[in-house]
């Protein structure tokens, strides 16, 4: 089942296009990251998921088939919005009651038990609470009502790092221990590696790449050897972004799984995970997709350092 | 962790009874603000209220009303309560209600952005829009209705028939400031300020600029309601009778001669100094309007005027007209 699924779909803002012709399935049981730069379309795409915005053109639907918004959807999806947007003016206690009133399933004894271990009072006014607790009460209210997908927009973007793996550990735990499926959208790169098993690189308003983390780290590698050789390569290997320096250079090369042997001279490195997205994020005109490929064979550009 | 519950195979929606609690809770001190204020309001009503109907009782009891004594209360009464007398203090009631309790329902949500978190519990986001528009229109409508029942009831001694021939004040209730606070129109209003509170929110996205573009439109609303389509409320009489009750409200005036029209409005000066330069001269040099009017029908002019009966702009009346023809149609026959 895919938790949410794409097919070109497309959304404007007047002239512009935040999203274009984007199609995408992410499989149920991950958490899946999307990432991208400002403007690529990240909060569009998730507003479309939950049914805040209705699409200019194509669909989305979400955990199997039900169409983003309707009544099904929203039964089981909880979004945690940017910024976290609680009622200033209401107590924590209020917020639980309020979310109670407004969904079928609530677990109240779940969320005040979290917000105890939180050492988040009842009685405090959202408003007064720090970003961090905000964040983590705006969890623990979606949380509670027993998703089947947990949706976050910059989860952590005002959270400072201890927070953010506060924060963090409670998605992986209602990850593991409910089944949750989770999408979430980051800028923070070094927090994904940890947390993210599939990863959605958007680019422009459309899918750059897609995949499961440990496949498509699996699928690439970074080659260091000498500046002069490089150009040899640059034609024959699968060259997604090279980086030179005056001696060395590092291309970061699609494997696609071959083990072609490594030229003499030349060393072989795993890539992690944030390499890896900066590189596709520095070649937009790059794309890994599975299944059938679709604008592929863009040809890279250099970076000289 | 306890497992999610079953799901239903019969999704049925979260019940409505819920998001009550809902509204009440967000929208309390709106509400409760509105009630103290209205409540305020009729207590001030009820209580000038009684008074003025006792003056009104008083002076219309008061025998021979000539009477220095009569005079007296007769002046009391339609001097009385100045502040409510011709209603203009009561009129921005509707736009306040609708301005402070319509515009920031959604307003507020779409300026801190709640709305994401609102629109995604799941209640459902129309049915959420609903459940707060609804039940605040209700409430804020009623209270409305049941304010203007005491406002009718207020100002039941002015519409009364014989207050002309009483030298008492008088007013119309298709006046523009009393229309709207009588029977359902006082009602209408609010709901109308309501209705373009929420539109002005939803459309702007800002609480405060809502809130001024709502006064602004509700003016001008008003404005032109009661300038240019009250006047159409009723069918105006026709009358070829110089004496219009001089509370009328008189739309349009024109005259003719021989059956064909002649001119509207004032009669030319060219003509008055042709036929009637032969006129007494009033204090002021010039002849007076009755003579005039005379001076015209003697040289077979007619003067018809379209009006509306008993509907002085004002409500005032001078009390010096002829007694028994105030507001009968069948004596100002065309």
């Amino acid at each position: 089942m895919n938790v949410v699924e794409a097919s070109r779909l497309s959304k404007r803002y007047g002239r512009t296009w935040a999203l274009r012709e984007c199609s995408l399935a992410i499989p149920a049981g991950h958490v899946a990251a999307l990432v991208g730069p400002n403007g690529a379309g990240k909060t569009t795409l998730l507003n479309l998921a939950v049914g805040l915005t209705a699409p200019s053109a194509g669909e989305v639907t979400v955990l199997g088939g039900c169409p983003a918004g309707s009544p099904a959807a929203l039964d089981v999806i909880a979004f945690v919005a940017q910024d976290t947007p609680l009622y200033k003016n209401l107590s924590v206690a209020d917020m639980l009651h309020l979310t109670r009133n407004l969904n079928r399933h609530f677990d109240k004894r779940y969320a005040e038990a979290r917000l105890g271990e939180l050492g988040i009072p009842l009685k405090r006014k959202a408003g007064k609470l720090s970003g961090g607790q905000q964040a983590q009460l705006a969890l623990t209210l979606a949380l509670a009502r027993r998703p089947r997908l947990l949706v976050l927009d910059e989860p952590m973007a005002m959270l400072d790092p201890l927070a953010r793996h506060d924060f963090m550990a409670r998605v992986m735990t209602a990850m593991a221990e409910d089944g949750v499926s989770v999408v979430l959208s980051s800028h923070v790169l070094a927090e994904l590696e940890r947390v993210a098993d599939y990863l959605i690189l958007l680019s422009g308003g459309s899918v750059q790449m897609a995949g499961e983390v440990d496949d498509l780290l699996a699928r690439h590698r970074v080659l260091s050897g000498p500046a002069a050789e490089a150009d040899r390569f640059m034609e024959r290997l699968g060259v997604v972004h090279a980086r030179r320096g005056e001696a060395q250079a590092h291309l970061l090369i699609r494997t696609n799984g071959s083990t072609d042997p490594v030229p003499p001279g030349w060393e072989e490195h795993p890539v992690s995970l944030e390499e890896l997205t900066l590189a596709y994020l520095r070649e937009p005109g790059a794309a890994a997709l599975p299944g059938p490929a679709r604008g592929r064979g863009a040809e890279p550009s250099e970076v000289s350092n | 962790m306890p497992a999610r519950p079953e799901e239903d195979a019969s999704l049925r929606p979260v019940p409505w009874r819920r998001m009550a609690w809902v509204t009440w809770r967000q929208h309390r001190i709106a509400l409760g603000g509105v009630a103290a204020s209205l409540g305020a309001l009729a207590v001030y009503v009820w209580i000038a209220g009684l008074e003025l109907h006792h003056a009104y009782a008083a002076a219309t009891a008061c025998h021979p009303n000539s009477s220095p004594a009569c005079a007296d209360l007769i002046s009391r009464f339609n001097f009385m309560n100045h502040a409510l007398h011709d209603g203009y203090l009561l009129q921005p009631g509707p736009a306040l209600i609708g301005a402070l309790v319509g515009a920031p329902v959604l307003a507020r949500e779409l300026e801190t952005g709640t709305f994401r978190y609102a629109w995604t519990q799941g209640f459902g986001r129309w049915r959420w829009t609903l459940a707060k528009l609804v039940p605040l229109a209700v409430v804020v409508a009623a209270a409305a209705g049941a304010l203007s029942v005491l406002f009718s009831w207020y100002y039941q001694p002015y519409f009364a028939t014989g207050n002309q021939t009483l030298s008492l004040n008088e007013a119309s209730p298709l006046a523009v400031s009393l229309f709207a606070l009588r029977g359902v129109a006082f009602a209408a209003w609010t709901l109308t300020a309501f209705a373009i509170g929420g539109l002005a929110g939803v459309l702007i996205r800002r609480v405060v600029p809502a809130i001024v573009a709502t006064l602004a439109a509700y003016a001008g609303l008003v404005i032109a309601a009661g300038n240019f389509l009250r006047q159409h409320y009723l069918t105006p009489l026709v009358t070829t009778n110089p004496d219009v009750p001089s509370s009328a409200w008189i739309m349009s005036q024109w005259w003719t001669k021989g059956g064909k029209f002649a001119f509207a409005g004032r009669p030319p000066e060219s003509l008055l100094q042709q036929l009637c330069s032969s006129s007494p001269v009033g204090p002021l040099g010039k002849p007076s309007h009755q003579t005039l009017f005379q001076c015209l029908s003697q040289h077979g002019y007619t003067t018809w005027t379209s009006y509306q009966p008993a509907a002085a702009g004002s409500g005032h009346s001078s009390g010096s007209r002829a007694a028994g023809c105030s507001r009968c149609r069948c004596c100002s026959s065309p």
